[in-house]
Order: C-alpha cells, then structure tokens, then sequence
C-alpha cells in the first residue's frame, strides 16, 4: 500500500455526531467571545446540554444498519459505537445540567465547551478501528478531562487534582503509546487492527506480543481505574469539582472499556493465536483485585467523595466480570458483551446522580463526610431519596436497575464456569452493603444539628429526581434496552 | 517487498534497544524527580523514544508506506499539546501552593 485511501465524502456522515457536538462547541465558544457580556452561565448549561441531547437524537436515527469501515480504515462505525457515543452524550448532557448551580466551579463558558470536546474524543475513541486514531481520540480525551479536573481556578485541592491526574495520564499513556509502537513494527509497519491480528499468528513472535499487549493494557487500566493503576482515582475525585468527577468516573470510565474491548477483541482476537493468551488470562486476576481492592478501601472512607471514588474501582471491577465471561467463552460472547454496554450505562446514570447530589451536599452543607449527610431525609427529601436510590442502584439492591445489571453480569459469567469469579463478587457487594447504606442510614437515621430546609437548585433536583425514577423504571422497562445492547454487541463481534 | 535487516551496517534492534533505553530513562526522570517540570521533560524523552521506534519500524519494514512519518508527526503535536496542558496545571497548582515540588501536593490523602 503506497499513499492513502481515497476518502469519499459521504464517509463523514458516519462521524456526523462528532461534527456536530464539535460545530456546536466552537459555535458557543465563538459567541460566548464575540457577544457582549458572553452567553449568562446558565443559558450556556442549557444550550450545551440541549445541543448534546439533540446530536443524541441525530445518532440514533443515522444508526447504521451494518458495521462500515470509513475515512481509509480509521473509523468503525457500527451498533457498538451508537450505543456508546449516546452513553457519552447523555453522560455530557447531564453533567452540564448539574453543572449550573454548581457555585465553587466559577468557571465561564470554557467548561461547557470542554465537557463537550471530551464527548467527542471518547466517542471516536470508541470508533478507532487503527491505532493511531486510537492514541489520537485516547490523548483528546485525557487533555479536556485534566483540565476539567484542574477547572476550579485558585482551588488548591482541585489544582492539586489536576496535576495529579496529568502527571499519572500522561506516564500511563505514553507506557501505551510505547507498546502501540511494538504493534506498528510487529504488523510489519502498518497501523490498522486487522494487520495486527493477521501478524499475530507468528509463533516467534509471542513473546514481543505479549510485552506490548502489556504496555497497552497500562493505558487501559488506567482509563478504567482497575488495579494496580486506581491509585490516582480517590485523589483525583475528590479534588476535581463534584460533577466532573461525576463525568470521569462514568463516561472516560465507559470509554476505557470501549477502547479495551475494540482493541483486544479486534488486533489480538482471543482463540485465535496463542499470544491472545497474555491479555486473556489478565481479566479474570484484574477483575478480582480491582472488585476486592476497591470494595475494601471503601469501607474505612470517612469522606463520600472518595468513597465514592473507590465504590468506582470495585464498579469496574464487576465490568471486568463480564470482560473476562466474554474473554473466555465463545458461545455466549454476545450476550456477556451486552451485559458489560448494559452495566456501563446504567452505571453512568447512577454514579451521576450520587455525584451531583454529593456536590449540593458539600456546597450547602459545607463538607463532604459522611456527617454532612446527617438528616439530610429532613432537610432535603427528595434529594436525599435521589441520593438513597442511587445508593442502593450501585449495591445492586433489588428495585433498582442496578440489581438487574449485576444480575445479568454474573449469569453470564457462571454460564462460562466462573463460578469462583462470581463468589468473590458476591462477596464484595456484601461488602459494599457497609458503605453504601451508611450513606442512607446518615441521611435517615441521624440527626443534623440544624433541621433547617436546604436550598436545592431547581435544575439540579429536577435531574436528580428525573433519573432516580429512571432508575427504578428502567429495572422494569429494561426489555427494549437490552435487547439494544444485544444488537449492538452482536454488530461489535461481526467485525 | 523483501526488507533489508540492516541498513547502513545497523541492524534494526540497535535502535529498538536506543529507545528502551530513553524510555526507561523518561520513565526514571519522572518519577524520581522532586520538580514538576522535570517530571514533563520525563514524559516528553518517552514520547522522543516511541518516535524513535516508530521511525526505525518505519524504515525497515514498511518504507514505502507513510503511516510510520505519520504517526511520528503526530506524536509530535501530542507531545506539543501535552506540554501546554501540563504546563498550565504546574502554573495553577504554583499560584495556590508557590511550589512545583509534588511531594507539596498532599492534601488529598485518606
């Protein structure tokens, strides 16, 4: 292959979403600027939101019918993809929405427009087919969400937050970029999965593929915060302003699944050569250490922030449950497949909300420890039901839909014989009844020094309240959304 | 295509084993340093050392193609860009703290 594929112009509508959360971003930016006195902040949250919900429209009706290949083999767009591209944007959409009243943020346009920028390179992140779209997208990504973490200008913990987040992002990604190099030679020079995986059979080459396999699963690690690379999650968490930690612990969480999967499944398909094996084998110890480190750690958190942040490390952990079903079996791949899309996005939701709530709770209450919470049934009702749901949607407790999700995750890793798997995972969400119904019991069963009302900003409690009846309802009206998720992880294997 | 295993008496292997080497060192550098900006030079030598690696893939496998320049080039504005965003954070954690040791950054701790 000399020079590049010709690229035909209708190629590009099958990043249209992209274009347009892009169009939109720089549009608002460009006003904000020119027009006098900018756009008012709260205009600003809700045209970035409407914009993102209106390209979440616009994706599902230019879903495509059969996985294409475009722009010369950088973009695979498939079923796969429109499901994460809409877990982005209603991650993104929501995250603005709760952004708004969020008074410490201080920040003007540039956060909206940031928050927005991350939903587009998660998404083509999603969509790489070739490894240097792959880097590119992963790198846009990271950049917009360092500086969201850092946002709060003249914050020392959210200062401290942002570098922290840079220093760990960029050694763990130039740690893949490195293997990703290793790829480009072992493929003989060339850049695309395919090339990979067709160079992978070479017995001599076994072991130069598992090193580099090993350098990129750094990178994917740390994008998903599983062990050993979660450290910098509690820090980052608790220093970056509650909606943004919100956003990365759910969609860059979502995201890092989405490269993992597209990446390993694709270039280094197990089954196929022995030196698939190398990651192989990984999943089922990560999603042990990840789940059991992260549920741990959890329970001897005083602060709801960051533990929070290591009830994330233990989500991930489950959704390495059904990476590693799907890893090694062949039968039910499209279903284990599905029952990881269908975890991410109800977790996304949830962990959203918990987030949202928990920055009321330290802006008005003035802390973020698990005494904040204290009465907060009495001050605060509905957001503390918001907050209670969400809780008990993360357990896994049975109305919510949170329950649904670890149900489907673990049936589909006992129908692959991992039955030791899901004995430590149910073991872990025993655990995790500590702390997630601590929350609860502070904010039913204690009482706060004051009983006074809270002021909950209408925006954020009508979003809260919004998704918390979602969460019950989905639990019940779950058949069309899985049977979405199926379809889409079915489009993800056909490739 | 056949590909020649040595080019002007250097075998390929010489420059993967270069490129480790300013991997490892960039990899040392960040973290042993005691100043934020030290520890950015360290990201960018690894950077400099997947560029190396890139460029001498590029030339004894696949010359004809550009897919090699082209990633290397694009490493190239990674790294530009990544220099940016670090250095704004070091800027603003400096206006908070008057410092760029990261040993200063403790706040966030259990």
């Amino acid at each position: 292959m000399g020079g590049f594929t010709e690229v035909n112009l209708a190629e590009f509508l099958g990043i249209l979403p992209e274009i347009l959360v892009l169009l939109w971003a720089t549009l608002l930016l460009a006003l904000d600027l020119f027009l006098p006195g900018g756009i008012p902040r709260r205009s600003m949250s809700l045209l970035s939101a409407g914009g993102l919900l209106i390209v979440a429209l616009v994706t599902v009706l230019m879903r495509p019918a059969e996985p294409q290949v475009i722009l010369g083999g950088m973009v695979r767009n498939d079923l796969f993809l429109t499901v994460f591209r809409l877990i982005f944007l209603l991650a993104a959409a929501l995250t603005c929405l709760v952004s708004v009243d969020f008074r410490p943020l201080r920040a003007g346009s540039e956060y909206y427009v940031l928050v927005m920028f991350a939903a587009v390179a998660m998404s083509l992140m999603v969509g790489a087919d070739n490894i240097l779209m792959l880097y590119l997208a992963t790198e846009s990504a990271s950049f917009t969400l360092y500086l969201l973490a850092g946002v709060q200008r003249g914050d020392r913990l959210s200062a401290e937050a942002g570098l922290k987040y840079f220093v760990f992002g960029a050694v763990t990604s130039t740690t893949m970029l490195f293997g990703l190099s290793l790829f480009f030679g072992l493929s003989g020079g060339q850049l695309s999965y395919k090339a990979i995986a067709s160079a992978l059979s070479q017995p001599e080459l076994r072991l130069p593929f598992t090193l580099a396999a090993l350098l990129v699963l750094v990178g994917f690690a740390f994008k998903t915060s599983a062990v050993p690379f979660q450290f910098w999650a509690p820090d980052v968490y608790q220093g970056a302003p509650s909606p943004v930690a919100g956003f990365i612990s759910t969609a860059s969480k979502a995201a890092g699944f989405g490269i993992l999967l597209r990446f390993f499944f694709n270039a280094m398909p197990p089954g196929v050569s022995e030196a698939s094996l190398s990651w192989v084998w990984l999943m089922q110890p990560i999603a042990i250490l990840t789940m059991t480190v992260g549920s741990l750690l959890a329970v001897v958190q005083s602060n709801v922030k960051r533990m929070l942040a290591y009830s994330s490390v233990a989500q991930a952990g489950y959704v390495f449950v059904g990476v590693t079903a799907m890893a090694l079996g062949a039968l039910n791949r499209a279903e284990a497949l599905a029952a990881v899309i269908f975890y991410l996005a109800t977790y996304m939701l949830t962990n959203i909300v918990a987030f949202a709530v928990l920055g009321v709770v330290e802006q008005r209450v003035g802390g973020s420890d698990f005494q904040h919470f204290n009465g907060l049934a009495r001050r605060a009702p509905y957001l503390a039901l918001g907050m209670a749901a969400s809780m008990l949607s993360l357990l896994g407790a049975p109305p919510m839909v949170g329950f649904a999700a670890k149900v489907i995750i673990f049936r589909e890793a006992i129908g692959v014989d991992l039955v030791p798997l899901v004995a430590i995972g149910i073991v872990n969400v025993l655990i995790s009844v500590a702390y997630y119904l601590n929350v609860v019991r502070a904010m039913y069963v204690e009482r706060a020094e004051t009983e006074s009302p809270l002021f909950v900003p209408s925006t954020l409690g009508s979003v809260v309240m919004i998704v918390a009846v979602g969460l019950v309802v989905l639990t019940f009206a779950s058949e069309p959304f899985w049977g979405l998720a199926l379809e889409a992880a079915r489009a993800f294997l056909r490739s | 295509m056949p590909t020649p295993n040595v080019i002007n008496g250097i075998p390929l292997w010489w420059y993967l084993l270069v490129a480790s080497g300013l991997f490892a060192i960039g990899l040392y550098g960040v973290l042993a340093r005691k100043n934020a900006i030290a520890m950015l030079m360290g990201v960018e030598l690894m950077l400099n050392s997947v560029n190396l690696n890139l460029l001498a893939f590029w030339r004894y496998l696949n010359p004809t193609s550009a897919a090699g320049m082209a990633f290397a080039a694009f490493v190239f504005v990674v790294a530009a860009a990544e220099a940016a965003v670090g250095l704004a954070l070091i800027i603003s954690v400096y206006r908070t703290l008057h410092s760029i040791d990261p040993e200063k950054l403790d706040q966030l701790k259990l």
